[in-house]
């Protein structure tokens, strides 16, 4: 019972801090997408070339599919969605690239997500009606609602970060399981599954957070 | 029986059995999709994005099976 996916071993420790794996790999994936970002950000045109073309099409993508379900203007919500959704992309995949275990497939990492969704639901919530308007939407049909309401807005936190955890981390634990029962090789189409399942579930996680977003600002029926 | 025996036993349970109703759910929700895409294949966009809402709200239940399942392999409160 060495290898439980709830716990993860400390890598080194910084003062009293005790460093553990994902907590690297995540900061290696913020910095290759930082410098990423920052090289293909620098020179911008008013007739783009083709990379800032393909830039363009991502970012005006993520932008329409925010536009399509808070049915507003995308812009405040653009920085928050899309560098979840480009960042849980990477993080992902990035459990394919060998010797490199997913952030993701601990659960510290989707905790971490799943609470910044849950902070900044109330933080555009508020911002949008202010904090009457905000809190009377807890008691919307009816007063009697108001437990319920409140303890939906902490399950569906939880679920947000189980299922992200439990669909990556699973995913790594099949193929493990296969390539010891099974041998080499023999796991690559669970490898190819997994890779499909990464994009889904950083898609899915995306789009639950606008729903929820959406929900508190306002405009769409809450999920 | 020994301890580990029952807390395995007890997490195979909880994720065939669990698993069995959000498959059919799922199933039955694809198809419904399928449905409406073929009957109106202008409104894909929107119902796959639905469907796709639709079907991590209903996996949420496999896997807080797959949850029950891991506390007991590996952070069982009643361990001794």
């Amino acid at each position: 019972m060495e290898s439980s996916p709830l716990t993860s071993t400390p890598l080194f420790h910084l003062g009293p801090v005790a460093i553990t794996t994902p907590v690297v790999t995540t900061w290696a994936i913020m910095i290759v997408l930082a410098v990423i970002c920052r090289l293909l950000t620098r020179r911008l045109a008013m007739m783009p070339d083709a990379r800032q073309a393909v830039l363009e099409a991502i970012v005006s993508g993520i932008a329409s599919q925010i536009e399509d379900v808070i049915r507003k203007d995308a812009r405040p919500f653009l920085p928050l969605l899309g560098t979840l959704f480009i960042f849980l992309v990477v993080a992902n995949l990035s459990g394919i690239l060998p010797g490199v275990q997913a952030p993701t497939s601990k659960i510290e990492t989707p905790a971490a997500l799943a609470l910044i969704v849950f902070f900044s639901v109330h933080y555009f919530g508020i911002r949008a009606r202010g904090w009457r308007g905000y809190l009377a939407s807890f008691a919307e049909p009816k007063l009697i609602m108001l437990p319920l309401n409140i303890l939906s807005e902490i399950t569906r936190t939880f679920s947000l970060m189980v299922r992200l955890f439990g669909n990556v981390m699973s995913g790594g634990f099949v193929v493990g399981l296969v390539l010891a029962l099974a041998g080499l090789f023999v796991p690559i189409p669970l490898m190819v599954l997994e890779i499909l399942v990464g994009i889904v579930q950083a898609y899915i996680f995306t789009i639950l957070a606008t729903v929820f977003i959406g929900a508190a600002v306002g405009s769409v029926e809450s999920a | 029986m020994d301890f580990k025996i029952i807390s395995i036993i007890g997490a195979v349970i909880a994720v065939s059995i669990g698993s069995i109703g959000p498959a059919l759910a799922e199933g039955r929700s694809v198809a419904a999709a399928m449905d409406a895409i073929a009957r109106q294949p202008e409104a894909a966009g929107t119902i796959s994005r639905t469907l796709f809402v639709g079907l991590a709200m209903i996996e949420t239940m496999a896997i807080y099976c797959l949850v029950v399942g891991l506390l007991l392999l590996f952070a069982n409160p009643y361990a001794g």
